[in-house]
């Protein structure tokens, strides 16, 4: 199974200050799907406070490694951690135990995610689907977490939808609750898997503007994304990954403007 | 409201668009249908035929009037409906415990929830009353040692037998349907949920659950519909339902007939009674997934009548 040993044990510090724990930290990550080797031995680390985003054609394993980060997948080799912790395995007089659902859950509840599909809940309103997590994972009362939620669909405008269905909210209205629903449980980590690729593209701007917020005010996010625009302004870090590796890594604007590799100019030509 | 019948201010204008020219409707001669008419005469012809045989059969009905409240007909009704909602509740009950079982990972579980409902759909529920009914042949005891004990005859009364002949089989059909509606529900759901933080049992019970409701209900309904009528089946293990209690008062006043309409009246009456609940159960489960609810229908009937008292404009 997954030895101790990874074939790159330490990668090179990645844009990260040293000193500094990272936020998120992979080591030799490889994830298949049966035959299908999706991720090749994956490294790189995230910044406290990082806007950190992951561009590269569909099938390169930006997703999926997104999804590793708060073990939707299982990982098959290498490490993962974040905020120190090992991702989804209690190491345990040297071998990795997998960890029972309930711990799974205990440390999701730190790590928020947002969906590329929205992934609202339809048979809750905006407000209890912003309410949901606090309730039933933090155990808060009902009118702590409604206090919560409150405010934050105020911070993503929508304090006069609260009342509305996801059915009765535009693509956009249902993405910023969906950031909202995630922020309830006030996480250290953010995760965006593609959070604009399913809106129409006049839609597309008033999330951006939710994450350009959130970057201000100093959250750590993984951002999926294919918005060359938003990781330039808005990045800290980019990462270019192909083939299920990483091709390159550096400042948003000087990967982007100045690629040094010649699959990175491929694809930035198609997609700039 | 009144104020349309008044056509006052907040009638609509009729011959305007906002800021556009007045405009006239166009008034054509419609296509006559012959083809209906002469269907419909010939249809009529035929219910009227059918009228007049029973007018002319040899029915005592006022027999039918007479029994239709009487006290043991009743009583049937009431044993009706108790057998077939507490058959219908052990039904729902095994119905998520097996489809939760054939869905879980453990091979154990799943196969012996495969076999359940293979045994219990496979064979007819008839065959299952009867069995249940003549427990004792095989088991004369019941001994659940240090709980109790008893003769399996006292044990397996008329109404035992007939809540585990229908209430087992109505679970194989239920787990296939909850097994149905559980996998309905997106997978991004079960996503959503465990991102944030809950705990799969978690998300079953508020995530997925409710909402495969909406996919459940339909055929639940109809499931119930049908229960209320295979309970007549259960005369056979001598409980006195609808149809046991009229067909004893038949052959004693030798109104046969007479008191099976009596039992069709009393079955259309509590299936039309729960097919109007089905209506409103469905609609509540439907919130979220459409933007406006469909109109109740006494909310049609309002519709309709404010379109009614709409003036004509010629």
């Amino acid at each position: 199974m997954s030895t101790p040993s990874t074939p790159s044990t330490a990668g090179p510090a990645k844009g990260t200050p040293s000193g500094v724990q990272p936020m998120v930290r992979a080591e030799g990550v490889h994830k298949s799907f049966g035959a299908a080797h999706i991720l090749k031995g994956i490294d790189l680390e995230v910044a406290p406070r990082e806007v950190f985003c992951l561009i590269g054609p569909s099938g390169s394993g930006k997703s999926t490694f997104l999804r590793c980060v708060n073990h939707l997948e299982q990982i098959n080799a290498g490490r993962l951690w974040v905020d120190g912790e090992l991702v989804g395995y209690r190491e345990h007089g040297g071998r990795l135990h997998e960890l029972r659902d309930r711990e799974v859950a205990a440390k999701r509840r730190d790590i928020g995610m947002v969906f590329q599909r929205f992934n609202l809940f339809p048979h809750m309103t905006a407000l209890e689907n912003v309410m949901e997590g606090p309730v039933m994972v933090r155990k808060e009362t009902k009118a702590v977490a409604r206090e919560r939620a409150g405010r934050l669909l105020d911070r993503v405008g929508l304090a006069d939808k609260a009342a509305n269905y996801p059915a009765q909210l535009s693509g956009g209205q249902q993405q910023r609750v969906a950031i909202a629903r995630a922020l309830a449980m006030e996480p250290k980590l953010m995760l965006f898997d593609e959070p604009t690729s399913a809106l129409d593209p006049e839609l597309v701007g008033e999330v951006l503007d939710v994450m350009r917020g959130l970057a201000e005010d100093g959250m750590t996010m993984i951002v999926v994304t294919h918005e060359m625009g938003f990781a330039r302004e808005v990045g800290d870090a980019l990462v270019f990954m192909d083939d299920g590796q990483v091709v390159e890594t550096g400042h948003p604007r000087e990967v982007l403007t100045n690629p040094r590799h010649d699959r990175t100019k491929a694809f930035l030509s198609k997609v700039l | 409201m009144s104020g349309v019948t008044t056509g006052g201010p907040d009638s609509p204008p009729r011959d305007a668009v906002p800021g556009g020219q007045p405009y006239e409707a166009i008034r054509a001669v419609p296509v006559r249908h012959y083809g209906r008419w002469v269907a419909g005469l010939v249809v009529l012809a035929l219910l009227g035929w059918l009228g007049y045989a029973f007018s002319q059969g040899n029915i005592l009905w006022h027999t039918v009037g007479d029994r239709i409240f009487d006290h043991t007909v009743l009583q049937g009704v009431w044993h009706t409906l108790l057998i077939s909602i507490c058959s219908m509740a052990m039904g729902l009950v095994l119905g998520v415990l097996f489809a939760v079982m054939r869905l879980s990972r453990n091979p154990v579980t799943g196969a012996v929830a495969w076999l359940y409902i293979w045994f219990f759909r496979g064979t007819p529920v008839y065959v299952q009353l009867l069995m249940w009914f003549n427990l004792s042949l095989i088991f004369p005891v019941i001994n659940l040692m240090p709980l109790y004990k008893n003769n399996t005859v006292a044990v397996i009364t008329p109404f035992v037998a007939a809540l585990l002949g229908l209430g087992l089989n109505e679970g194989a059909y239920m787990a296939e349907i909850v097994r149905a509606g559980i996998q309905s529900v997106d997978e991004g759901q079960t996503e959503a949920a465990h991102a944030l933080g809950m705990t799969s049992v978690q998300t079953m019970r508020r995530i997925v659950l409710p909402q495969a409701m909406r996919v459940i209900i339909p055929p639940t309904g109809n499931e119930f519909i049908n229960m209320l009528k295979t309970s007549s089946l259960v005369s056979v293990v001598q409980y006195t339902e609808l149809l046991r209690a009229t067909s004893n008062i038949g052959s004693d006043t030798t109104a046969v007939m007479e008191l099976y309409f009596v039992a069709s009246i009393w079955y259309l009456v509590l299936t039309s009674v729960f097919s109007v609940g089905q209506f409103y159960l469905e609609r509540r489960y439907a919130r979220g997934s459409l933007r406006t609810l469909p109109p109740t229908p006494w909310q049609k009937v309002r519709a309709s009548l404010t379109t009614v008292r709409r003036p004509k404009v010629a």
